[in-house]
Parts: structure tokens; sequence; C-alpha cells
């Protein structure tokens, strides 16, 4: 058991590497146009949404600690404790999606979406094309991992409902909840270098 | 070892009959020989591609194929060999039966993981076969932006998919074998205790961990280019097309330590066999394997030395380049030193290991004046790259992988095979093998351009040469699948160690049963400890 356990918790740390370089690839787009085109990150930088940015930060690091208060229930051995902890952190996963729609919906409509649609009266309109399509990538890339994560919880919490972990065998909710954190971390990322940017510049 | 040898028990192969038990099993030697049939199917489709092109190329006019039919096949050939080939052939077949049985375990870490990855690998495979019957791809296995991601037709986003998604596969390989060289080792097997082959199979893995992912992404950012317009690549929406140059090799060049490292696994353990004798400068063969797998991550700028890169990145990286050759050739010399006064025995895997030797040193030398900046700009994209990554891919890969078949088949199948043949294939292929490729250097130095259906015919002996020595390669790859295939009809039967050679495998019955041990193994004694040699019971 206790193999186990070290086995599946440095097989997710592992994982969690490839997905570490993984985002880095697109970390490593996103700072080199930056470098290249700044004026165009800090006018594509607001455009965004801060504000819902904002709501989507606070209700993520809500989620880990539902999350982590998920963990400490299984260890301790409270059923009940874990299925609340694990429905609240899907609530607040589906609500970071919910509110996601609405703020790519908004950029529909302003044209904000690279492609033969894209508003091309913006100032520096081709490198703004590219800024949002950076946002897209990363944030879109994020988003699919957060369905991910809420599949998967949605797994985790069907098999506490039946009981199947104590306070001795617990190693699916934890390494299930390396990965949680691992998204939320992503976002706590996002968040300023992709909505703070302008704001922070000052510009315009 | 404290095993003891000829323990009955029922053999991997014989326990649980029936298809469904295959296709649902756990056991990761029998994972290993369903990568075995089926990777042996892509280097048979791969290898029919490479003799359609030699064969386009046997004259001087495009009369076989039009050029855009060639720039399909010759694509296809690159992606079937490099992904579904040479980069799971070793880790996922020999790695996957072996490791778990050098390290003393029953299984790997993750079965079900395991089992999972073949899945993804198939799923991959059948992707990217749908691209090739939705018209095919014409990039090249390299994808170059912005050709594969504005100006292309073909199926590029399929293919680039497929690749995607086959790089799970590797990346849930890689995770399994860590983990299992982690926390799986039997009690006394300490790091200096594992066979080198581990050593490899491990760098292997840590390459495959942290590079598989970037190519992932990259691929990813091509494909939503091509399905999204997003513009990435695409310099009229401010992208650039060298990024994408960047990103790819930053994956692809380690890559090649993927498809090489292992071979060099297999060979350290083969050479110790064939001498008899413990391996020379045991700890810095295991470091070198590190040592390449680190390097490995930081030269992917020699690809890159005819873009916009600065002089001196491209100076920089063409040092680190050069650096690679250090590691390599301590493992060579290590090699040449184990034999050297080594009781060396000419049966049929010592002649994959001259063969391998052999080519892997030319492939290694010539690596090096491609490092080097003033003569790649000479020899860019011309056949002498062709030649010089197929002497390192296919001479050493492919002998390494092939080598390490014969050396194991009688552990994986109980089977013994016929030696003459095995011989003579060993031969054809060192000989095919050069007469294909030496050409190519030649032609390349000349100025011949790779991925070009046609040339001017003063070209035309080397390249006639070079298309009669594939022949004699094919015979010699053609060879093993009858005499193995024999050999599992008729073969005699093994006994656990035919070959006299130390290391847990041996000391288990031929086929080895279901859970590999019948008691738990406890190691007490440093890998390769040939002393007293054994005798050797092939006949």
């Amino acid at each position: 058991m206790e193999q186990q356990l070290e086995a599946s918790t440095l097989g997710m740390w592992v994982f969690l590497v490839t997905e570490v370089m993984f985002f880095g690839g697109m970390f490593m787009v996103y700072i080199l146009y930056r470098v290249l085109y700044p004026e165009a990150w800090v006018m594509g930088s607001n455009h965004l949404n801060v504000t819902l940015g904002a709501l989507n930060t606070g209700v993520l690091i809500c989620s880990s600690l539902t999350m982590a208060l998920a963990v400490r229930s299984a260890q301790i051995g409270s059923r009940s404790g874990q299925v609340v902890n694990l429905i609240l952190t899907i609530v607040l996963g589906s609500v970071f999606l919910i509110v996601k729609y609405f703020e790519y919906a908004e950029k529909f409509e302003h044209h904000l979406v690279p492609g033969p649609h894209f508003d091309m009266s913006l100032p520096e309109a081709p490198h703004q094309q590219l800024f949002f399509s950076i946002y897209f990538m990363l944030t879109g890339v994020h988003a699919a991992h957060m369905v991910v994560g809420i599949g998967l919880m949605l797994v985790i919490l069907t098999m506490a409902m039946r009981g199947r972990f104590s306070s001795s065998y617990y190693t699916p909710v934890e390494v299930s909840g390396l990965y949680w954190h691992f998204v939320d971390i992503v976002w706590i990322f996002l968040f300023p270098l992709l909505y703070l940017l302008g704001a922070h510049l000052g510009a315009h | 070892m404290s095993h003891a040898i000829g323990t009955t028990g029922t053999s991997y192969l014989d326990a649980p009959h029936g298809l469904a038990s295959w296709l649902l099993t756990k056991d990761h030697k029998r994972i290993a020989m369903l990568y075995l049939i089926s990777i042996t199917i892509f280097f048979a489709v791969g290898a029919m591609f490479a003799a359609t092109i030699r064969a386009e190329l046997a004259t001087p006019q495009g009369d076989l194929l039009d050029s855009d039919m060639y720039n399909k096949i010759f694509t296809l050939h690159g992606v079937v060999m490099i992904f579904f080939f040479l980069i799971p052939s070793i880790p996922a077949v020999l790695g996957n039966f072996l490791l778990p049985i050098m390290c003393g375990t029953k299984d790997l870490a993750f079965p079900r993981i395991n089992l999972l990855s073949w899945y993804i690998f198939i799923a991959g495979a059948i992707i990217t076969l749908a691209a090739v019957f939705n018209g095919g791809v014409d990039t090249g296995w390299t994808f170059y932006t912005p050709y594969s991601s504005i100006a292309s037709e073909s199926s590029v986003t399929v293919a680039a998919l497929g690749v995607f998604v086959t790089g799970f596969s590797s990346i849930l390989t890689g995770l399994n074998f860590i983990v299992t060289v982690h926390r799986m080792r039997a009690p006394g097997l300490t790091w200096f205790r594992l066979p080198l082959f581990v050593w490899a199979i491990y760098a292997t893995s840590l390459v495959m961990i942290l590079g598989t992912p970037v190519v992932a992404i990259t691929v990813l950012l091509v494909a939503a280019e091509r399905a999204l317009h997003l513009g990435f690549f695409d310099p009229t929406r401010g992208g650039d097309p060298v990024l994408f140059q960047h990103l790819f090799w930053f994956y692809s060049h380690p890559a090649v330590y993927i498809m090489i490292l292992p071979a060099m696994g297999v060979m350290s353990e083969l050479v110790a066999a064939v001498s008899r004798k413990q391996v020379f400068g045991y700890s810095f063969v295991a470091f070198s394997s590190l040592a390449i797998a680190v390097l490995g991550f930081l030269v992917w700028g020699h690809h890159l030395f005819v873009s916009s890169q600065s002089i001196y990145a491209g100076l920089v990286f063409s040092i680190i380049t050069m650096l690679v050759a250090v590691p390599s050739a301590v493992k060579t010399f290590n090699w040449t030193a184990t034999m050297y006064k080594g009781s060396v025995t000419w049966e049929s895997p010592t002649y994959w290991v001259v063969g391998f030797m052999g080519l892997f040193t030319i492939g290694g030398l010539t690596g090096l004046f491609l490092a080097t900046m003033g003569l790649d700009i000479h020899l860019t994209d011309t056949y002498f790259v062709v030649a010089h990554f197929h002497y390192i891919m296919v001479g050493g890969a492919i002998m390494g992988y092939l080598g390490g078949m014969h050396f194991w088949w009688p552990k994986m199948t109980g089977r013994l095979y016929s030696e003459a043949g095995a011989k003579a294939s060993a031969i054809l292929v060192f000989v095919g093998f050069n007469l294909t490729f030496f050409p190519q250097f030649l032609l390349g130095y000349m100025g011949m351009p790779r991925r070009y259906h046609a040339y001017p015919p003063e070209w035309q002996v080397l390249n006639v040469l070079s298309s009669a020595g594939a022949s004699v390669l094919a015979i010699g790859y053609l060879l093993p699948a009858f005499y193995l295939t024999y050999s599992l009809i008729k073969g005699a039967k093994a006994p656990a160690n035919p070959w006299g050679a130390k290391g847990l495998e041996w000391t288990i019955p031929s086929p080895p049963p279901t859970f590999n041990f019948e008691d738990d193994v406890v190691v007490d004694e440093p890998a390769y400890n040939y002393k007293p040699a054994r005798e050797v019971h092939v006949g």
C-alpha cells in the first residue's frame, strides 16, 4: 500500500512535469512575441475583461481550497466531508467554465477572434491578432484541462460516495488533487500575463 | 543471484488463451508482444515507402512518381518510421519486456496505464493512416511552417493530430519506466547494480517526458493555425515561421536520442555477454547516458544554422553539439575496451554488436561534419544529411534493435532460431546498409539536394549503387522474418540461459512465467559479475 501511494504520487508528479513542458511551449511563444510587439500586447490586454478574469481567479482559488479540504476529509476518513467538498469543487470548476463562455462570446461579438472576421481597424491589427491567437490557445487549452479535471472529480465523487476511500487508502483523491492544483496554478500565471498587462503598463 | 534456475510455472505465453486475454492483458510481457507485432507492421509499411523512393531515384528522370506523389511518399516514410517504428521500437518492445524483470519486480508500476499506452499508440496510428487515405501529407515529417500551416492542401491537420495522440503513448510509457526504476527495484538492487540497459531506458524516459509535450503543443499550434486561423507562425498575422523550427527541434533533436540511447543500452548488455566480462567503466557508461540525455536538449539550434539565427547563437549550438561526441565516444571506447581480451565468441549477437559499432562510429563522426557551422552551410538539405541520420537512426537504432531481438528472442519466445540465418542476416544488413547510404555521403557532398525526385544524369551511378544496396538491405531485413517465424513453430526449446549471460532475466525460465519470479528477489552482487565464465549452449 505504502509503495502504491508513493508510486502513484511520483507518477502524477512526473506527469505534471510533462504538463509544465506542454504549457511551457505556449509560454515561450507568449514571451517571444511580447518582447517583439510590446504595444500590441498592452492594447490587446486592454480588450480583455479584467473583472471576469478576477472573478474566475477567485473562483479557482476557492476550488483549490475545497479540493484540499476533500483530501483532508479523505485522510481523516470523513465520507460526508469528501462528498461535500468534491461537489463544491465540481460546482466551482463549472462556474469557471460558464464565466469563460461569456468572455469568449464577448470576444466573438467584438470581432476579436483571429481569422477572416478579425476587426482590422484596430491599431497594430496583425500583431493584436497574434495576441488574441495566444489568448485563445492558452485559455482554451487551460479550459480543456478544467473539463478533464471536472470529469476526474466526478469519478472520484462516485468512488467517495461508494465509500471506497478510508484513512488508510485515499491515493486517488490525493493524486487527482495534485492535478487540480496544477490546473489552478496555470491560471494564476495566465491571469496577470494576459489580463493585467495593459492595466499595469497603463498605456491608452 | 539468490534466485534458483529452473523453477516451473505456466509461462506468460501459455497462461490464459484467447484474443481477449491478450487485448485486455496487464502483463508487461504480453504488452511488449503487442507492440512487437504492431511496430513490425509499421516497419514493413515504412520500408515499402523507402523502396518506392529508391526505385524512383534509380533513374535521373521522375518517371515513376510525379513530384506531388513523391513528396507524399517520403513524408509518409519519415512519419511512419520515426513516430511509429524508431521511437517506440526498443523502449516499447524490449524495454517493456525486460525492464521489470531486470528490476526484479513482477510488473511495471502502472500495468493498466501500460496497456492504455498501447491502445493510444494504435489510435494515433489509425488517425495518421486516415490522413494517408484522405490524400496524404506532403510537408515532410518535420511539418515545417508556413508551408504546412498555410500553403499545403494535404491532410496536415489529421496527420498532426495522429502524431499528437501517439505522443501520449510515449509519455505514459516513459512515466511508467521512471516510476518503476525509482520505486519498484528489488531489495539490494542499488542504482549502481542496475544493468546498463535499465540506465539507458531511464535516460530515454527522461527525454520522452520532457520532450514529447513540446512537440505535442507544437503540432497542436499548427493544427489550430490551420483549423481556427490562429496565426502563430503566419507572417501575415505577425507570426514567425522560424519559431516553429525552434519549438519543433527542441523535441525532435532529443528524439534522436530517444532512438539511439536504448540501442546503446542494448549494446552494453550484448558486449558484456559476448565478451563474458564486466563492462569496462560501468559508471562512465551509465552516466554517459544521462549526459547524452541532458546535452540532447541543448543542441536543437544546429538545425537552424541557415535560418535567421544569429551567428553567435550558431556558434554556441555548434560547440554544444560537438560536446555530444564526448559521451558517445566514452561509450564506444568502453565497449571496445570490454571486448579487448574478453572471451569473445562469434555467436549471432556478436555480429550485430560489431555491425552496430562500425555503423554508429561512421554516423557519429559525420555528425561532427554537420555540427561545424561553415561546412553545414554547404551540406544543409543535401543527401549528406540524409546519409548521416540514416547511419545513426538505421545503422545505430535498427542494428541495436535487431541485435537485442536476437539476443533476447530465446527468452521472449522460449525458442532457439537458426544461428546461420541470423549471421547471414547481420552480414547482409551491414553490407546492404553501407552500399545504400555510403554513396549518399558522396552525392550530398557533390550537392545533390534531398526531397527531389529527379536529378542530373551525372549522379546516376551513385544513385543506382544506393538503390541496389537498398535491395540487399531488404533481403537482410526479410530473412529474420522467416527464420524467427520458423523458430516459433519448429525451433528447439531454449534453455533458461542460452548465452551463459548474467542478469536477472537469465535466472528465470524461458519464456518467463506470468509473474516473472516465483519468490521475492534479493540482489547481492554487481551487474555483469562474470567470474567464472559460463559455458555456451547454442548449437
